[in-house]
């Protein structure tokens, strides 16, 4: 469906590139939703913009590729871009409630990005599509009159949400769409979001740092550190056995409702992406730091079925042959099982 | 004893436009009283528009109370004379929301810990002034010399609302009021910023007054716990009691409501979206629109606090059977226990 091919993005600053995003590999499937986790600064947002292309200079796309459906997304004209946006690819920001025109019926609004994508309608079909769309995220048509600031945060971001499938597109990418929601209607946003995924059948990409909501709503989470992904698997074997140390650290770090006061804050600082330590970025914060570590750049290898973490500390399994790599998931469902 | 800093029967009405008025009422008749003795951490949740933050501003003095009073000693925040506010503008300290705002980005840092230094006098020499705030530095987790002569914009979030937290200290306040002091940090940095605040409760006898939006942090760092809804006390007391088996209608869904970092246990159904307006003048409980639980009673007066429990009340007419409490009964219900944690950050 999607794939990432060691996608690298720099911004050129005067001190030097800034490597948001230092060589991602990873594929997204049909229907699937995959959560993409890390802490500010980790790249992960940068990710999102460059599957769209919206990477503004200072940044720029450096190496790598972006297959939609085979096809290379950075090859692709200005123009073929702009009708890909949307249509194909569409994207919900964590600040879009506030992107909304705040002097533009909601219908507009949503008419808009139909209209600049060819659609062709008469008044009242228009009016029929606007409902229906809002209707599908939850909201009352006749919200369609009204002005974004009549409407709460959770009805804007979900205007967002119909805006974002008003073209079916295959892929929703969606960026801490509700961390400015209060949790009950961050749970209603995040039902309505799944539900109209599934009737789509389109593939989201929720990009995000709140852990609970990842294991809530994604099938299969990719941890970023450092502008790399760290670690990538189904989402339950992510949260019972992460295998890279920052992932472990990342879910003892969670304050828990169960029990009191056994969170762990991770020592230290992220790295600066101006200037990022040879070798395994976390290895200054990192407990299990060996030689190796300090001079390679760890790459993902297979630790588990479809469960990838680039560590040196892990079992050392060689990840060039696809026998080997199946071989050591075969190894590992083993040794889960013993 | 008089408490340091005390609520009575506080109410605020926000009003808007000039011809037809649009009255908002923040907050109804809140009663909250500190004690300047025993260190505390009292946690206030509540979803946006539920109150907290104007609770917070009507207790530093920020809002003038449309009904009530804010005392600081037993007098009125608004009748405090020069000498009684500069003593309370020391004890009762903020930490803001957000950690990018609170900075002038045309200074360096340091400004927000050399100012108050100067207003309060805290240091008779340019090198205490330094010593000073050294100390408070290294205290908070963070390394002088890679902390200070940098601009905001250099620093990371959580650096920027532990400076916060540092600054906080410096003036050795007896109560703190951190309104979402990690709502906008990441995961990994948060832990450290609710051991800062845990610390200068457990260390420094600073009592805490912990507003969020985010159960999960509030339950780690409280003591007790009040859930506002709407602007009223929808359950207070005992974090225990309160998180671990809810009994208000809207307790019970801000608690399934919360994403659980385990895909072992998912949401159940999706939960209906209510519209939550309520007609003018409208005088009964205000979470009877939405509440799967409601009765005709719901509908005809808010209901009081009752006392469902030694160290918990809850304002719900199922409960209308135990012994109903007075607002400014409140403060009864909270325990006064030691600081339950024992786990402790990693050194930096």
């Amino acid at each position: 469906m999607l794939e990432i091919q060691d996608l690298r993005v720099y911004y050129h600053t005067m001190q030097g590139p800034v490597k948001a995003v230092g060589g991602v590999t990873f594929d997204l499937k049909a229907g699937e939703r995959f959560g993409l986790i890390g802490e500010s600064g980790s790249g992960k947002s940068t990710m999102a913009l460059s599957i769209l292309r919206l990477i503004k200079p200072p940044g720029r796309i450096e190496a790598g590729e972006i297959l939609l459906d085979g096809v290379n997304v950075l090859t692709l004209s200005e123009e073929q871009m702009r009708q890909l946006r949307l249509a194909g690819v569409s994207l919900i920001t964590q600040g879009a409630m506030n992107s909304l025109n705040p002097v533009m019926r909601i219908k507009h609004q949503i008419v808009d990005g139909l209209r600049s994508h060819g659609v062709q309608m008469s008044g009242q079909e228009w009016d029929d599509r606007v409902g229906e769309l809002l209707e599908w995220v939850g909201l009352r048509p006749d919200v369609g009159d009204m002005f974004p600031h009549q409407l709460s945060g959770g009805m804007k971001q979900r205007v967002c949400i119909a805006i974002a499938i008003s073209l079916r597109p295959k892929i929703i990418i969606a960026d801490e769409p509700t961390s400015a929601l209060d949790v009950v209607v961050q749970r209603q946003v995040m039902e309505t979001l799944r539900r109209v995924q599934q009737d789509l059948g389109a593939s989201v990409i929720l990009i995000g740092h709140d852990m609970g909501l990842m294991a809530q709503f994604a099938d299969r989470v990719g941890i970023m550190y450092a502008g790399r992904l760290v670690e990538e698997g189904p989402v339950k074997d992510i949260f019972s056995r992460p295998q890279h140390p920052y992932s472990q650290l990342l879910i003892a770090s969670l304050p828990s409702l169960e029990r009191k006061g056994t969170f762990q804050a991770i020592p230290g600082f992220p790295p600066s992406l101006l200037d990022l330590p040879a070798g395994c970025a976390f290895y200054p914060r990192c407990p299990r730091t060996l030689e190796p570590c300090v001079v390679e750049e760890p790459v993902l290898r297979l630790v588990g079925p479809d469960h990838r973490a680039a560590c040196h500390s892990l079992l050392v399994i060689p990840s060039d042959s696809e026998e080997s790599r199946s071989k050591s998931a075969k190894r590992q469902r083993d040794d889960c099982s013993a | 004893m008089t408490a340091l800093l005390e609520a009575q029967h506080v109410t605020k009405v926000f009003g808007r436009g000039l011809i037809k008025k649009h009255r908002v009422l923040a907050l109804e008749d809140f009663s909250l009283s500190i004690a300047g003795g025993q260190p505390t951490i009292i946690g206030v949740v509540g979803e946006s528009g539920s109150g907290k933050t104007t609770m917070a501003r009507l207790l530093l003095g920020l809002e003038a109370p449309s009904e009530g009073r804010v005392l600081y000693k037993g007098k009125d925040l608004r009748h405090l004379s020069r000498a009684e506010r500069r003593a309370c503008l020391q004890d009762v300290q903020i930490i803001f929301q957000d950690p990018f705002e609170v900075y002038n980005s045309f200074y360096k840092v340091d400004h927000v810990l050399t100012v108050p230094i100067a207003k309060f006098r805290l240091a008779s020499s340019e090198r205490e002034r330094q010593r000073l705030i050294e100390e408070v530095l290294q205290t908070v987790g963070l390394r002088p010399e890679e902390t200070l002569g940098r601009y905001p914009h250099q620093l990371s979030g959580g650096q920027r609302q532990r400076i916060m937290v540092a600054r906080a200290l410096l003036l050795r306040p007896k109560l703190i009021v951190a309104d979402e002091p990690v709502s906008m940090i990441d995961a990994s940095l948060r832990a450290t910023v609710l051991d800062n605040l845990r610390q200068l409760n457990e260390e420094f006898g600073i009592s805490l007054i912990y507003i969020t939006h985010d159960l999960t942090t509030a339950y780690q760092i409280s003591n007790n716990i009040i859930v506002l809804y709407s602007g009223s006390v929808a359950e207070a007391g005992d974090v225990e009691l309160v998180v671990g088996q809810p009994q208000h209608p809207y307790t019970e869904l801000l608690i399934s409501s919360i994403p659980l970092p385990n895909p072992e246990r998912r949401w159940s159904d999706e939960i209906p979206v209510t519209s939550g307006k309520q007609v003018r003048g409208y005088m009964g409980c205000k979470f009877a629109d939405r509440c799967p639980q409601v009765f005709s009673l719901c509908l005809e007066k808010a209901p009081p606090l009752f006392q469902t429990d030694h160290h918990r009340g809850v304002a719900c007419y199922l409960y209308q059977d135990c012994a109903s409490m007075r607002p400014e009964e409140m403060g009864g219900l909270f325990v006064q226990r030691a600081a339950p944690w024992s786990v402790k950050a990693q050194a930096g």
